[in-house]
C-alpha cells in the first residue's frame, strides 16, 4: 500500500495545478449559494456549514474523477495490475491520496467561508478534524464509484449521480458536527454526531475496499 | 490476513507454457477470437501472424488474464487464466500496444512506480534504462518522449519482472533499426534463459527467424 500511496502522491503533485482550479471552482461555489440567499448575514451564517459541505462536495467529482485519468491514459492501472499488484493496496493508496487531497481542499475553503458567511469559530481544530472525517466518508465510495465509471463516456455525470445519494448519511452527519461547531452545542451533541460520522467511514472504507477489487476485474 | 497475491502456488513444471482450448472471445456482437487452440512448449518461441483485427492482441491479453473469454480455456505456466489470475500474472510479462506509462511521471519514475510494486529495489532502473538506451531521458516526463522511446520504456519494464512466460504484441511497432536489435537480442537473450515467448508481429521474416514454432490467424481462428 505504501507503493500505491507513494505513486498517487506523486501524481497529485505533478498535476497540483489541478487542485487550484478545483479549489477556485468550490471557493466560486460557496459564492454563489450566497447570492442564492442574499445578504442577510444571520441567515449566511446558520446554512454556512451546509454550504461548506455542499461546495466541498461538489469539488471532490472533480478531484475523485481526476484521480482515475492517468490511470486511464495508457491503461496504467491495467499495467499495475499484471505485474501483479494487489489491487486491494491500489484502493487504500488511492484512497489515501484523494483523502489527503479532499482534507486540504477542504481545510482550504474553511477562510472563505469565514469571509463570505461571517462563519468564524474559535474551535479550529475541531473543525479541522471534522472535515478529515467527513472528507474520508467521501473518499472511500468517491474512489469506488470513480473507478466504475472510470471508463464509461458519461463518466461526469455518472460518478454524482452514484454517489451523491450513498454518501447522505456522512453528509449530514459533518453538515451537523460542523454547524455545532460554529454556532454553539448548548445541547453538548457533537461528539454523538462525530461518532456518527466515524461509524459510517469505517463501514464505507472497509466495504469499498472489499468491493474494489471486483470492480476492477469484471 | 492472507491476500490472494500471497496464496502462491509454485507452477507446474511438467506442463507445457501455454495450453489453450477453443478461446472465444467477443466484444459486442463481433466474435475477436472464434475458436482457438494451441500448446507452447516451455523455453520456446511462438510467433503469432495475422492480419489487423485477427485477434492477435485479443489471444495475448486474455493469455494474461487482462480479459475473460467467453468460451474456452487456457492455461499459463499451469495456472487457469480465469482462475488463477494472481499466479498467471507472477509468472508472466506483457509487452501490449498500450504502454502501461503514466505521462506526467518521469521514465525513472514510471519504472520506480514498478519496482516498488513488483517489491524490486530501486536501484536496477537505472541499468535497465541504460539498456533500452534512454538513461539520458532519466529524468523527462514521458509525455515528452517519441512512440517509439515510450515502446523501448514499456520494455525496460518487462525486464523488471522475473517471468517464465512472456507476451510481445508488436514489439517492432514504432522502433528504429537499433530498436528491431534490441527485440531480436531480448527474445534470444529469453529463449537461452528457458523463458517462453509469444510474439504477435508484422515483421513475419524478422519474427519467423527467431521462432520455433508460428501461427498465422484470421478472423479469430487459427488458420495455420
Amino acid at each position: 500500500m505504501i507503493a500505491a500511496l507513494r505513486k498517487e502522491l506523486l501524481l497529485q503533485w505533478r498535476s497540483r495545478a489541478q487542485f487550484f482550479s478545483v479549489f477556485i471552482f468550490g471557493a466560486t461555489a460557496l459564492l454563489l449559494f450566497s447570492f442564492g440567499v442574499g445578504p442577510n448575514s444571520e441567515v449566511l451564517r446558520q446554512f454556512s456549514a451546509g454550504f461548506l459541505w455542499l461546495g466541498l462536495l461538489l469539488s471532490s467529482t472533480l478531484t475523485l474523477a481526476e484521480s482515475f485519468h492517468a490511470e486511464m491514459e495508457n491503461r496504467a492501472l491495467e499495467g499495475l495490475l499484471i505485474l501483479p499488484a494487489d489491487p486491494r493496496a491500489l484502493y487504500y493508496g488511492k484512497t489515501l491520496a484523494n483523502w489527503i487531497q479532499l482534507t486540504l481542499l477542504g481545510s482550504a475553503l474553511v477562510p472563505v467561508m469565514v469571509i463570505l458567511y461571517d462563519a468564524g469559530t474559535t474551535r479550529l481544530l475541531s473543525l479541522l478534524a471534522i472535515i478529515a472525517l467527513g472528507s474520508a466518508g467521501l473518499a472511500a465510495p468517491g474512489t469506488l464509484y470513480a473507478a466504475m465509471t472510470s471508463q464509461v463516456r458519461a463518466k461526469q455525470t455518472l460518478l454524482p449521480l452514484l454517489l451523491f445519494p450513498l454518501i447522505v448519511p456522512a453528509l449530514l452527519a459533518s453538515v451537523k458536527a460542523t454547524s455545532l461547531v460554529i454556532l454553539g452545542d448548548p445541547m453538548q451533541t457533537l461528539r454523538s454526531w462525530i461518532s456518527l460520522l466515524a461509524a459510517f467511514d469505517a463501514i464505507y472504507w472497509s466495504l469499498c475496499g472489499l468491493l474494489y477489487p471486483r470492480v476492477l476485474e469484471d | 490476513m492472507i491476500s490472494a497475491l500471497d496464496r502462491y502456488h509454485p507452477p507446474n513444471m511438467s506442463e507445457p507454457a501455454i495450453q489453450a482450448d477453443h478461446l472465444a472471445r467477443r466484444f459486442g456482437r463481433r466474435w475477436a477470437l472464434a475458436d482457438v487452440s494451441l500448446v507452447v512448449p516451455r523455453g520456446t518461441v511462438l510467433m503469432v501472424a495475422g492480419h489487423n483485427g485477427s485477434g492477435k492482441s485479443t489471444l495475448f491479453r486474455v493469455l494474461a488474464s487482462v480479459l475473460r473469454p467467453d468460451h474456452g480455456v487456457a492455461r499459463v505456466a499451469g495456472f487457469d487464466v480465469v482462475t488463477q489470475r494472481a499466479d498467471v500474472r507472477r509468472e508472466i510479462a506483457l509487452l501490449s500496444h498500450y504502454t502501461y506509462l503514466y505521462e506526467s511521471l518521469t521514465a525513472r519514475e514510471n519504472l520506480h512506480v514498478a519496482a516498488d510494486h513488483l517489491g524490486i529495489k530501486r536501484d536496477i532502473v537505472m541499468s535497465l534504462l541504460d539498456r533500452v538506451a534512454l538513461s539520458s531521458r532519466a529524468d523527462d516526463v514521458v509525455s515528452t518522449f517519441s512512440a517509439g522511446m515510450r515502446k523501448r520504456l514499456s520494455f525496460a519494464r518487462v525486464f523488471l519482472q522475473n517471468p517464465s512466460v512472456v507476451l510481445l504484441d508488436e514489439p517492432y511497432g514504432q522502433l528504429d533499426p537499433e530498436g528491431f536489435a534490441l527485440v531480436d537480442d531480448v527474445v534470444r537473450e529469453l529463449r537461452s534463459k528457458q523463458v517462453t515467448v509469444l510474439m504477435a508481429t508484422h515483421q513475419i521474416e524478422r519474427g519467423a527467424s527467431l521462432a520455433d514454432q508460428q501461427l498465422i490467424l484470421a478472423a479469430g481462428r487459427v488458420q495455420k
